[in-house]
């Protein structure tokens, strides 16, 4: 097995003096890997994603990727969150366009914007609108976010992530109140992008099949303190037409068992 | 909510506003009421001489007054509204301070200040000051953390996300409270300007005409008081439209 991209050590983390969601939880994620992370609402989903996104500190332990503690948002991380946090006064573009703009304005500092990045706004340019287009979105480049659906808003902002070329993808229920067409026209289309650039991809959910869809391996956790990571092993990602395919549903099944004993045990 | 106005309609209201203007004038039929006539030819010999000094004098006043109360009622405001504790702290505070009259301020700010262009100018910032503060604040409260998180997820520390995030969230606010203020600031500008100056439309109208009967010179005066009100009204609001323009067709979320 090769050195893991991130490593979760110890991780303890509550808020504001509540019961600690993660208590001396270890977790490593390897390069290039797809993960779905399930459970209840209010099991800490979220939580981890903003842990792991640099968003909130762990109380004890750390969050390392690529060998380095993370203290505050990393540049070559992407974060989609499920309200997707588009600036309502800023157009398709204007929004597809922020990190970049984000960058720019620091300068390739490091801290903010990768050390090795090298400014080029015509570039950025081409990048954005190469993206919309890919996404299906270009032609709505000028509209503002209160005027699209809820999915052309989640392109929106998934394309504002890919532009940064995260090796680190995280998605916050990408596919929720989304319609099923658009949600497996967007599921292929970041199954193929996290393939073909290696990106580790991480995505929460509480829904069993979009898990078992998109996780390679799948994370379940449980309300009240996670401590060792239950993770179950899932090769269904590969399978083409997962809807009539026995394995897959095995799968959702077997998701669904786990889960069930979880809550019993729980209460 | 918005009428816009058109340049048509703004033609029309002038063109009522002088109709009324000339049959009050004829009904009231004193020297006190000069029909619009009399007073036009003065105002355009006078704008371009000792008028227009006044108009720039007291222009630069309130353009002073406003710089100086958004630069800073909007970082508070801002500030305030993303940290709930001190806004909880300062809020009361603001509560009470927010509608006294400032103008009674006068005298305690021309002994504290001298009676120099400053102590005016920073009377009405005073003015301007809390109308942008309690707007800004609550705009900022409104800002949800998502948003935040998702800008700060792409990099962005304080100065970016002043920059892409609590700036242009907030300006469409303090162009409102400006929109909304600039006629109280004016007002006070002209009580401001009757004294310790020799300078201003306040001491042109009521030193220089008012008090020596030159009542078609008052009524020019009167008139370059009123421009600059509707002046600075309608360029902030092209403003505002312009940058409200997200705001526009509903919103959905």
């Amino acid at each position: 097995m090769t050195v893991a991209m991130i490593e979760i050590r110890d991780l303890t983390f509550a808020y504001g003096g509540g019961p600690p969601i993660f208590e001396n939880f270890n977790l490593k994620i390897d390069r290039g890997a797809a993960w779905s992370v399930i459970g209840p609402s209010g099991c800490g989903k979220t939580t981890l994603l903003y842990l792991l996104a640099g968003l909130h500190r762990a109380d004890n332990g750390t969050v390392v990727i690529d060998g380095r503690p993370v203290v505050r948002p990393r540049p070559r991380t992407g974060l989609v969150l499920q309200d997707h946090g588009l600036l309502p006064w800023a157009s398709v573009r204007e929004n597809a366009r922020l990190g970049l703009s984000v960058w720019e304005f620091y300068g390739s500092d490091g801290t903010h914007a990768p050390a090795n990045w090298h400014k080029d706004r015509a570039d950025a340019d081409r990048r954005v609108d190469f993206w919309l287009q890919k996404l299906g979105i270009a032609e709505l480049r000028h509209q503002y976010p209160s005027k699209l659906s809820r999915g052309q808003r989640q392109r929106t902002a998934i394309v504002r992530s890919l532009i940064m070329e995260p090796d680190l993808l995280l998605l916050d229920e990408p596919f929720s109140a989304i319609d099923a067409p658009t949600r497996e026209e967007l599921q292929r289309v970041i199954t193929n992008l996290i393939r073909k650039s290696k990106t580790a991809c991480i995505i929460v959910t509480h829904d069993i099949e979009v898990a078992v869809t998109m996780g390679e391996k799948i994370l379940v956790l449980r309300k009240g303190a996670n401590q060792s990571p239950l993770v179950l092993e899932n090769e269904c990602t590969a399978i083409e037409d997962r809807h009539h395919h026995p394995a897959f549903h095995n799968k959702c099944d077997e998701l669904r068992q786990i889960m069930g004993g979880l809550a019993c045990t729980t209460g | 909510m918005h009428h816009r106005l058109t340049p048509t309609a703004a033609g029309m209201g002038f063109l009522m506003f002088l109709a009324f203007w000339q049959a009050l004038a004829w009904i009231i039929h004193r020297p006190i009421m000069p029909s619009p006539v009399e007073v036009l030819p003065v105002f355009f010999a006078s704008i371009f001489g000792e008028l227009g000094f006044h108009l720039l004098a007291s222009t630069a006043r309130v353009l002073a007054a406003i710089g100086i109360a958004v630069l800073t009622a909007a970082p508070i405001g801002i500030g305030l509204g993303q940290l709930p504790r001190m806004d909880r702290i300062f809020a009361p505070l603001i509560a009470i301070v927010y509608p006294i009259p400032k103008i009674v301020l006068l005298p305690v700010i021309y002994v504290l200040m001298g009676i120099t262009d400053i102590s005016k100018i920073l009377l009405i910032a005073l003015i301007i000051f809390f109308q942008i503060l309690v707007v800004v604040r609550d705009q900022a409260a409104k800002l949800r953390p998502e948003l935040i998180l998702s800008v700060r997820s792409l990099g962005a520390g304080r100065r970016a996300l002043f920059r892409y995030v609590y700036f242009p969230a907030s300006l469409p606010a303090v162009l409102t409270a400006l929109r909304l203020s600039v006629g109280t600031a004016i007002a006070v500008l002209f009580i401001a300007e009757q004294s310790l100056t020799t300078w201003g439309l306040g001491y042109y109208i009521v030193v220089e005409t008012y008090q020596v009967l030159r009542y078609p010179q008052m009524y020019a005066g009167i008139l370059a008081m009123s421009l600059l009100g509707l002046a600075l009204y309608f360029v902030i609001y092209s403003l505002e439209l312009k940058v409200c323009a997200y705001q526009d067709s509903g919103e959905t979320g």
